[in-house]
C-alpha cells in the first residue's frame, strides 16, 4: 500500500507539473506594457511555488513508503515530540519566501495602481451595464457631459444607453461608440463606471482587470504595445447576461486612431 | 435570630440547595461559573453585531457619492434631530438596571439563607420581599413602550426608516437593541415562573443572576448607542 | 490488562432519556446531537453535489434537454452556482466537521459527560435544520432560487429586479444564513464553555488532542464571525424590503430608477469577507486537526510539534480575521491598502506551512499502518499542499489583475475546502464509526472509494488551474460567446467527465456507510489502539460518556512507542509515563 501511495501521489504530482511547464494551456500572450514585469512575476512565484510543491509530494510519497509497517523488520520508530530548532528555521524560512515574493511586486503595483494616469494619456470612459459595455470619448472640447440616469434608455443604444444630457454643452461633441478604439503605445486612462451592478471590465491579453461599480468612478489606466484585436469580458457575476457581456478593444496605429476619431467626431457636428 | 447579609457567598461544595442537590449534579458554585462563562461567551457576538453597524454607521457618515448627473462627489448626511423621550427612556433602563442589581442581590441573599439555615440552631427571620424582578420588568415594559413611542415621534416628524441614511441608522440600532432587550424582559418573565414552578432557589439564583449581567449589558450598550447616535456625527 | 484511571462520578445533570422522542428526536445527548448533524450534512452534500453535476453538464452541453428537469437556462445556472455554493459551505463544511465530529467527541476527549448546556446544544441543531429547510425551499418559491452567488454580492443581491430568483427566493436565501447563523453562534457557546470549563482533573489545555484544539478555535472564530453575517443579512433585508439604502447607490435596472441611493457596494463586501474569509479557516481547522490526530495514531508517533502546532491553529486563527481584503483586491478598494492586505495574506501562508512540516515530521521515523483513516489523512495532506501553493498567486496583487474571477480561484478553494476539507471528513468517519456504532467499515470498499477519490478530484481540479491562467472566467453559464473560450472546452469535458466517475465513487462510501451500520464485523472498545479518551470507554459509549466514572489524565494525546514503556501505546489516563516532554 505504501509503495501505490508513493506512486499514485508522484504520478499526480508530475503529471500536474507537466501540463504546468509544458504550458499546454497558459497566459495568453500579453500585448501591453505591464505584461513584461507582471508575466515576469508569474514565472518567478511559478517557479518558486512549483519547488516547493513538487519536493513536498515527493517528500510525502517517499515517506509513506520507506516508514511503512514492514512487520518484525520494521525499525524503531524515532520517538519524538518535535524539534524547536527546525520550527524557528523553517517558519523563517517560510515567511522570507512568502513576504519576499510580494514585497518584490512593490514597484510593479505601484506603477498599475498607485501612479495615476499621465496627462498625454487618451482618456475613455468605460460604462458596464446589463449586459453591455460602452465606451465614450471626450470629443475636441475634452470634456465628457453630464449624464443622467432618467435618460437612460439602453434599448436605443449609444448616447440614449448613457443617459447623455442633450442639455449640456459638452455633451454634444462626444463620441459613443459599443467597441473600445484606442491607439497603440499611447496611455489609455481608462474611466469605469457601472449603471446597475457591480461589473468587471477584465481584458486578458492586457493584463487589465477592474471592477465598474456603481456609484463610483474609478480611473485606471495601461499601455497597449501591440495593435490588433482583444476580446473584453465582464468578470464580475453581473445576472443571467454575464457569459455574453462581451466587447472589443481594437488596438491601432495612433494615424488610424485619429481618423477614426476625427470621422466619428464629425458625425457629431 | 441570625440575619445574612445579601453579600454571603456559596462556595462550599459539601453544602446542597435545593433541586440541583442530588448526587449526580454539579454543585451550586460550578453551575454559577459556568453559566456566567456561558453569558460572556454569548455577549461576544452580540458585540460583534453592533460592532459591525457601528462600522457600517461611521463608513457611511463620511462615504462621498457619486451624482451620476454632475460626475462630482457629494456628500448627502444629514443628521436626525433625536427625540427628547429618548433621554427619559435612559433614566428608566439605568434605574431597571439598579433594581434589577437588587433583585440579584435579594436571591442571593436568599441562597445565603438557605445554607445557613442546614446549619443547626440557626433560623432566618422571614423578612418582607420587595419584589425586585416584577419591578424592573415592569420598567423593561415601559422602556420598550418608550421606544416604540419615540419611533412614532419621528416618524411623525418625516423620519422614516429610509427617509435618510441617518434616520435608517437610528431605527436599525435602537431596534435591534429592542429586540435584545425583549429577550432580556423573556428572560425575567423565565426567572419568575421559575420561582412559580417552584424551582429550587439555587436555580433561580442562577438563572437571575446571569439575566442581571445580560440586563446590565443591555443598559450599557444603549447608552453607547445613543452617544454613537448623538455625538458621531 | 492496562489500568486506566478513573476517579469517583463527575455529577451528571440529567438521568439518561427515555421513549424515542427524547432519545432520539430532541436529544439532550451531544452524542445523538453529533449524528443528527452529521446527517444532516450527508442530506446537504448530495443536494450540493447533485447541483454540481448539472452545473458541469450545462457547461459542456450548454443547448441539452435534461430528462425531468428541460433546458438549463443561463439563469438556471447561476442559481445552481448559488445555491451549490452556500448549501456546501454551510450545510456540509460548517456542519459535519464542527457540528457532527465536533458535538460527538470533543466532550468525550476531554473527559467530560456532556457540553455544558445540552438544551442550548438541542436548539442549535434544530436551529441549523430549520435553516436547510429554508434555503431549500428558496427552490420552490416564485421566481425559484437566487442568482447572485454564495457571495452575494450588492447591488445584484438587493434589487428584487436585477434577475430571476432574485424576489422571494433570494429573501428567503438571506432568512436562511440568518437562522443558520442563530444555530452555529449556539453551537459555538458550547464548545467554547465546555473546553473552558469541563476538562476531566489532569486534562490540561497543553495535553487536549489537536483536534480539540480544532475545535475550539473553530468555534472561537465562529462567534467573532457569525454575528458579522448577521448583521451583512440584516442589512440587505432592510435594503431589498424596506427601500433602504445601505448598499446601493443611485442606480437604473431595466432603465428604471429604483428609488436606492448613496449606498456602498463595497460596504457589503467588507461585511460579508470579514465573515468570508474566517469562515474558510473554520471549514479546513477541524480538518486539520484530525490530519494531526490520524497521523500521529496510524505512525504510532507523537505528532511532530505539538506546541507549534497549537501556536499555528491559533496563527491561522487570529491572522484569519486580518486578511479578508484579498478577496477585493480589483473591488475598487484603494490600492494602498490592498497591499497591505496582501502581505498579512502571504503571512497566513506561515502556519499553514509549519502544520504542513510537522505533518510530515510525524510520518518521518513511523510504523505506518494504512488503515482507511490514515489513507484519508496522507491524501488530506497531498490535497492541502496542493490547494495551498496556489494560494500565493492569488495573493499577490499583481498576479491577482489577472487570475482573479477566473477558473484559478475555485481551482485553489475547491482543492482546499472541497476536497481536503472533505477528506478531513472521510477520514473522521472511517476512524470513528466504530466507536459511534459499534461495528467496523469494510477495508476493501474504503480503499476502492479512496483511489477513486483522490484521482477523480485531482483530475476535476487541477485541470481548472490551467483553465483559469488561460483566462476563464468564473460563473459563465456557457462558453459559446468568446471566441477564445472555445478553445477550452475540450478541457472542460475532461473536467465533467472527471466529475461523473468522482461523483459515482461516493455511492461506495454511502453503500459501506449504511451497510456497516447494519451488518459490519463488531468492533472492540479500541480497535486503531489508539490513546485519546474517547478510546478508554465503551463502544458505543454509554450516556454520560464514561459509566458513572470520570478519567482522570495523566499523559499527552500523542504518546505512541515511548521508549520502555510495555507496548506501543499509552492511554492518557493511564499511570504517568517516564518520558518527558
Amino acid at each position: 500500500m505504501g509503495l501505490i501511495l508513493l506512486v499514485v501521489i508522484w504520478l499526480i504530482t508530475f503529471i500536474s507539473t507537466y501540463f504546468f511547464i509544458a504550458k499546454t494551456w497558459w497566459l495568453p500572450v500579453g500585448a501591453s506594457a505591464s505584461t513584461a514585469g507582471i508575466d515576469h512575476h508569474f514565472t518567478t512565484t511559478f517557479i518558486l511555488m512549483g519547488i516547493v510543491f513538487v519536493a513536498a509530494q515527493v517528500a510525502l510519497g517517499y515517506l509513506v513508503w520507506n516508514y511503512r509497517d514492514r512487520g518484525s523488520s520494521s525499525s524503531k520508530v524515532a520517538y519524538s515530540h518535535g524539534n524547536t530548532t527546525l520550527e524557528v528555521v523553517w517558519t523563517l524560512l517560510t515567511t522570507i519566501l512568502f513576504v519576499g515574493l510580494n514585497l518584490a511586486t512593490y514597484n510593479l503595483w505601484a506603477a498599475e495602481r498607485f501612479d495615476p494616469a499621465g496627462a498625454n494619456a487618451v482618456r475613455v470612459e468605460v460604462t458596464g451595464m446589463q449586459f453591455a459595455w460602452y465606451f465614450r470619448y471626450p470629443g475636441p472640447d475634452g470634456k465628457f457631459g453630464a449624464t443622467n440616469p432618467e435618460l437612460e434608455d439602453a434599448s436605443a443604444g449609444g448616447e440614449a444607453a448613457l443617459g447623455l444630457d442633450p442639455k449640456d454643452p459638452a455633451s454634444k461633441d462626444d463620441v459613443v461608440t459599443g467597441t473600445m478604439v484606442v491607439p497603440v503605445n499611447r496611455e489609455i486612462e481608462v474611466i469605469l463606471r457601472a449603471h446597475d451592478v457591480i461589473h468587471s471590465f477584465f481584458i486578458p491579453q492586457m493584463r487589465f482587470k477592474q471592477d465598474a461599480v456603481p456609484g463610483l468612478a474609478i480611473h485606471m489606466h495601461f499601455t497597449a504595445i501591440q495593435t490588433g484585436d482583444y476580446e473584453i469580458l465582464c468578470a464580475e457575476l453581473c445576472g443571467l447576461g454575464h457569459y455574453k457581456m462581451h466587447g472589443m478593444l481594437k488596438v491601432v496605429s495612433q494615424d488610424e486612431y485619429d481618423k477614426w476619431l476625427a470621422a466619428r467626431e464629425a458625425e457629431k457636428q | 435570630m441570625a440575619s445574612f447579609s445579601t453579600t454571603a457567598t456559596v462556595e462550599d461544595p459539601r453544602i446542597s440547595l435545593g433541586e440541583g442537590a442530588r448526587a449526580d449534579s454539579p454543585d451550586y458554585a460550578t453551575r454559577l461559573r459556568r453559566a456566567r462563562l456561558g453569558l460572556l461567551v454569548a455577549l461576544t457576538p452580540v458585540i460583534m453585531l453592533f460592532v459591525s453597524f457601528s462600522s457600517a454607521y461611521v463608513v457611511r457618515q463620511g462615504l462621498p457619492t457619486l451624482d451620476p448627473r454632475t460626475n462630482q462627489l457629494v456628500r448627502d448626511w444629514i443628521p436626525v434631530t433625536l427625540p427628547k423621550l429618548l433621554l427619559i427612556n435612559t433614566g428608566v433602563l439605568i434605574l431597571s438596571s439598579l433594581f434589577m442589581e437588587l433583585a440579584r442581590l435579594q436571591i442571593k441573599g436568599r441562597v445565603a439563607g438557605v445554607l445557613a439555615a442546614e446549619v443547626p440552631e440557626v433560623s432566618i427571620s422571614d423578612q418582607v420581599r420587595i419584589p425586585w424582578l416584577a419591578v424592573t420588568l415592569l420598567l423593561g415594559l415601559v422602556f420598550l413602550f418608550g421606544q416604540w413611542t419615540a419611533w412614532r415621534q419621528l416618524a411623525a416628524n418625516g423620519f422614516y426608516v429610509a427617509t435618510t441614511p441617518s434616520s435608517s441608522f437610528v431605527y436599525l440600532l435602537t431596534g435591534t437593541h429592542a429586540v435584545h432587550l425583549m429577550g432580556g424582559v423573556l428572560a425575567l418573565f423565565v426567572a419568575g415562573m421559575a420561582s412559580l414552578l417552584r424551582r429550587s432557589v439555587a436555580t433561580r439564583s442562577i438563572v437571575v443572576d446571569v439575566t442581571a449581567w445580560y440586563w446590565h449589558f443591555m443598559a450599557g450598550l444603549w447608552i453607547y448607542i445613543l452617544c454613537l447616535l448623538e455625538f458621531a456625527s | 490488562m492496562a489500568t486506566h484511571d478513573f476517579a469517583a462520578q463527575e455529577p451528571h445533570a440529567h438521568a439518561a432519556p427515555q421513549g424515542f422522542i427524547r432519545k432520539w428526536v430532541f436529544s439532550l445527548d451531544h452524542k445523538v446531537i453529533g449524528l443528527q448533524y452529521y446527517f444532516l450534512a450527508l442530506a446537504a452534500v448530495f443536494v450540493g453535489m447533485f447541483l454540481s453535476l448539472l452545473m458541469r453538464i450545462h457547461l459542456i452541453w450548454p443547448t441539452a434537454t435534461l430528462p425531468l428537469l428541460g433546458d438549463i437556462k443561463p439563469e438556471t445556472y447561476l442559481t445552481l452556482v448559488t445555491m451549490h455554493g452556500t448549501i456546501m459551505v454551510f450545510f456540509v463544511l460548517t456542519t459535519a466537521p464542527q457540528g457532527g465530529f465536533g458535538n460527538y467527541f470533543l466532550p468525550i476527549q476531554i473527559g467530560a459527560p456532556d457540553m455544558a448546556f445540552p438544551v442550548l446544544n438541542m436548539l442549535s441543531f434544530w436551529t441549523t435544520f430549520l435553516g436547510f429547510i429554508v434555503m431549500i425551499a428558496a427552490f420552490f418559491v416564485a421566481g425559484g432560487a437566487p442568482l447572485h452567488g454564495w457571495t452575494g454580492y450588492a447591488p445584484l443581491s438587493a434589487l428584487q429586479s436585477a434577475g430571476p430568483g432574485e424576489g422571494l427566493g433570494a429573501d428567503l436565501w438571506i432568512a436562511s444564513i440568518a437562522i443558520f447563523c442563530i444555530g452555529a453562534l449556539m453551537g459555538a457557546l458550547n464548545f467554547i464553555t465546555t473546553t473552558l470549563d469541563m476538562r476531566a482533573k489532569g486534562m490540561t489545555m497543553m495535553r487536549m488532542p489537536l483536534t480539540v484544539w480544532a475545535w475550539f478555535v473553530t468555534a472561537i472564530l465562529g462567534l467573532l464571525a457569525f454575528g458579522v453575517l448577521l448583521s451583512a443579512g440584516i442589512l440587505l433585508l432592510m435594503d431589498r424590503n424596506l427601500g433602504t439604502s445601505f448598499f446601493v447607490p443611485l442606480v437604473t435596472i431595466n432603465g428604471q430608477l429604483t428609488g436606492h441611493k448613496g449606498g456602498s457596494p463595497l460596504l457589503w463586501q467588507h461585511l460579508f469577507w470579514f465573515f468570508g474569509h474566517p469562515e474558510v479557516y473554520i471549514a479546513i481547522l477541524p480538518a486539520m486537526g484530525m490530519c494531526s490526530q490520524l497521523l500521529s495514531v496510524f505512525s504510532r508517533k507523537p505528532i511532530f510539534g505539538y506546541k507549534a502546532m497549537v501556536y499555528a491553529i491559533l496563527g491561522i486563527g487570529f491572522l484569519g480575521f486580518m486578511v479578508w481584503g484579498h478577496h477585493m483586491f480589483m473591488s475598487g478598494m484603494s490600492p494602498y491598502t490592498a497591499f497591505a492586505f496582501s502581505i498579512m495574506t502571504m503571512g497566513i501562508g506561515v502556519p499553514s506551512a509549519i502544520k504542513t512540516f510537522n505533518w510530515l515530521g510525524t510520518l518521518w521515523g513511523g510504523r505506518i499502518r494504512f488503515a482507511s483513516p490514515m489513507l484519508f489523512a496522507i491524501g488530506f495532506v497531498s490535497l492541502f499542499v496542493s490547494g495551498g501553493i496556489s494560494g500565493p498567486f492569488l495573493a499577490q496583487p499583481v498576479l491577482d489583475i489577472q487570475l482573479h474571477d477566473t477558473a484559478f480561484v475555485p481551482a485553489h478553494f475547491h482543492l482546499i475546502m472541497g476536497v481536503a476539507s472533505i477528506f478531513g471528513i472521510f477520514a473522521a468517519t472511517y476512524y470513528w464509526f466504530p466507536k459511534m456504532f459499534g461495528r467496523m467499515m469494510n477495508e476493501s470498499l474504503a480503499r476502492w472509494h479512496f483511489f477513486i477519490s483522490l484521482i477523480g478530484t485531482y483530475a476535476v481540479f487541477m485541470p481548472m488551474h490551467y483553465a483559469g491562467m488561460a483566462g476563464q472566467p468564473r460563473r459563465y453559464s456557457q462558453f459559446t460567446e468568446v471566441h477564445y473560450l472555445a478553445g477550452l472546452i475540450p478541457l472542460n469535458k475532461f473536467i465533467t467527465f472527471a466529475a461523473f466517475v468522482t461523483i459515482a465513487g461516493q455511492l461506495i462510501f454511502v453503500v459501506n456507510l449504511f451497510w456497516s451500520m447494519f451488518k459490519g464485523p463488531k468492533a472492540s472498545d479500541n480497535p486503531w489502539e489508539a490513546t485519546t479518551l474517547e478510546w478508554t470507554t465503551a463502544t458505543p459509549p454509554p450516556h454520560d460518556n464514561f459509566g458513572g466514572k470520570t478519567p482522570v489524565v495523566h499523559n499527552g494525546p500523542y504518546e505512541y512507542n515511548v521508549p520502555g514503556a510495555p507496548r506501543d501505546y499509552v492511554m492518557q489516563n493511564d499511570p504517568e509515563i517516564e518520558a518527558a516532554h
